[in-house]
């Protein structure tokens, strides 16, 4: 059961690089995300956050460099990802939830109750009849993280899920993360709030201008930061 | 000066007491110019929403092939329909030129394109906004494409709107291959065509309004459906 879960873990990326144009978004990024630890990918903003995760999430082709799943070339169907601005279809908040089993290929018998377990999960009972698009911010990421969950993930990317929350909204979802993790489910998130890192994150991937900073566990990151860009970065200075 | 106030003041009467040769005409309008979307629908939108989703070589030409065609001329698919359907042309046995069906047909190919370009334009770019986050949730580029359809439902009645408003209101194609057979196939448009070079002005210009009067209703009608979802679904 154990290994059935772990399919598709560790990540490994090998001298990834994406260029668009002339701009590259991440260069000579050799990571591994392993199987368990919640992974945190810190930087400021524009660091290539997204980019690295839409890579490892299999939506992005690396222009130089492979990415292997669990030591396979090709993506796995087991990952779920929750952006940044998820975008809702123009159905009930329901209705997001059902799309997604329908194409999962759940049985329609089994639809009903999963969606109301996943409702519950996130909070969003009460407005499960509520057109997506008109929740607020933090109920559409919520309803955005069930809609992930709802592929019965192993893996669950995360993109800066709180950047535009206020924090009841964000403590809504950080609560979340732990609930999702604690359930077995390999959590990678991306964040530039270094509060939040050093309340979820297990291991770090710190990333600046596209490159691999230092990477580590998050109690040695944040007690004895190896590098200077670490360092400052964590002191609160502008890392241009 | 008079010709136009009389005629027009009969005009109203035709339409307020309904008479029935002015009711006849606009009906069989509605039906074929309906039926006539309704085709042009089924093969329009699947195949704009599959262009907007597909990449395969020539897509490019396709689609420009495709606009150009928005502009296709009626009278010229009038006659290629006219050709084809004739007793001496390839499918003449089917007996349908100067019936209602071969009117359906001819404006089912005038719009079938405008139908299929313009809901392509539609879909693509939802699926801009759409296509990584679909493609995570693990749709096919087919699946994508049907959820499309469905996600851009008012966006899409307003382009039916559009290949109605064209059928409804061209002349060129249904004179042709429907032959303006009064009772059978004379529907507004040829109607008010035959009229204005009879002299009967009253009968044209009361076909004039109700065409005009419906159109604007049927806008307004989409309008107020497409405010109302937005407001509702976002």
């Amino acid at each position: 059961m154990a290994d059935a879960r772990r399919r598709g873990l560790p990540i490994i990326a090998r001298n990834v690089r994406v260029a668009r144009g002339d701009a590259t978004l991440l260069d000579d990024v050799d990571v591994t995300i392993p199987a368990d630890e919640r992974t945190f990918i810190l930087g400021p903003n524009g660091s290539g956050k997204s980019t690295l995760l839409r890579v490892l999430h299999g939506l992005q082709r690396p222009t130089a460099g492979e990415v292997l799943w669990g030591g396979a070339a090709t993506h796995p169907s087991g990952q779920a990802m929750v952006f940044q601005r998820p975008v809702m279809l123009r159905r009930s908040a329901r209705g997001n939830i059902r799309y997604v089993l329908r194409s999962s290929g759940v049985a329609r018998a089994e639809r009903n109750s999963r969606i109301g377990e996943l409702l519950g999960l996130v909070g969003l009972e009460h407005i499960a009849h509520r057109p997506a698009r008109r929740l607020s911010g933090g109920e559409q990421q919520r309803l955005a993280l069930a809609r992930a969950l709802a592929r019965d993930p192993i893996v669950l990317f995360l993109d800066e899920p709180t950047a535009s929350l206020d924090p009841a909204a964000t403590k809504a979802i950080e609560d979340l993360v732990h609930t999702i993790s604690e359930r077995g489910i390999k959590v990678v998130m991306s964040t530039h709030d270094i509060a939040e890192a050093r309340r979820l994150a297990g291991e770090i991937i710190m990333l600046h201008h596209g490159r691999i900073v230092e990477t580590g566990a998050a109690m040695s990151f944040f007690d004895a930061p190896k590098t200077d860009e670490a360092k400052k970065f964590l002191a609160g200075e502008l890392l241009i | 000066m008079s010709t136009f106030s009389e005629s027009l003041l009969v005009a109203v009467g035709l339409i307020v007491h309904l008479d029935p040769h002015l009711t006849g005409i606009v009906l069989l309008s509605l039906r074929v110019s309906l039926t006539a979307t309704l085709v042009a629908a089924l093969i329009g939108l699947p195949l704009g929403a599959w262009i907007a989703v597909s990449r395969f070589p020539g897509r490019d030409a396709l689609i420009a092939v495709l606009n150009a065609m928005m502009g296709l001329p009626p009278v010229v698919v009038g006659l290629v329909i006219y050709l084809l359907l004739s007793r001496a042309g390839p499918l003449g046995s089917w007996g349908l030129l100067f019936t209602p069906t071969a009117m359906v047909i001819a404006q089912t190919v005038l719009i079938a394109p405008i139908l299929a370009a313009l809901s392509r334009q539609v879909i693509a770019d939802a699926w801009t906004e759409y296509r990584e986050q679909l493609t995570s949730l693990g749709a096919t580029p087919f699946g994508g494409a049907l959820t499309l359809l469905w996600d851009t439902r008012y966006s899409l009645a307003t382009v039916l709107l559009a290949g109605f408003g064209r059928a409804i209101a061209e002349v060129g194609a249904v004179i042709i291959v429907g032959g303006n057979i009064d009772g059978v196939t004379r529907v507004m448009t040829t109607t008010i065509a035959l009229e204005t070079s009879k002299g009967d002005l009253p009968l044209a210009l009361g076909l004039g309004t109700t065409l005009i009067a419906l159109t604007l209703i049927l806008n307004l009608a989409a309008q107020a459906t497409k405010s109302w979802a937005r407001a509702r679904f976002g």
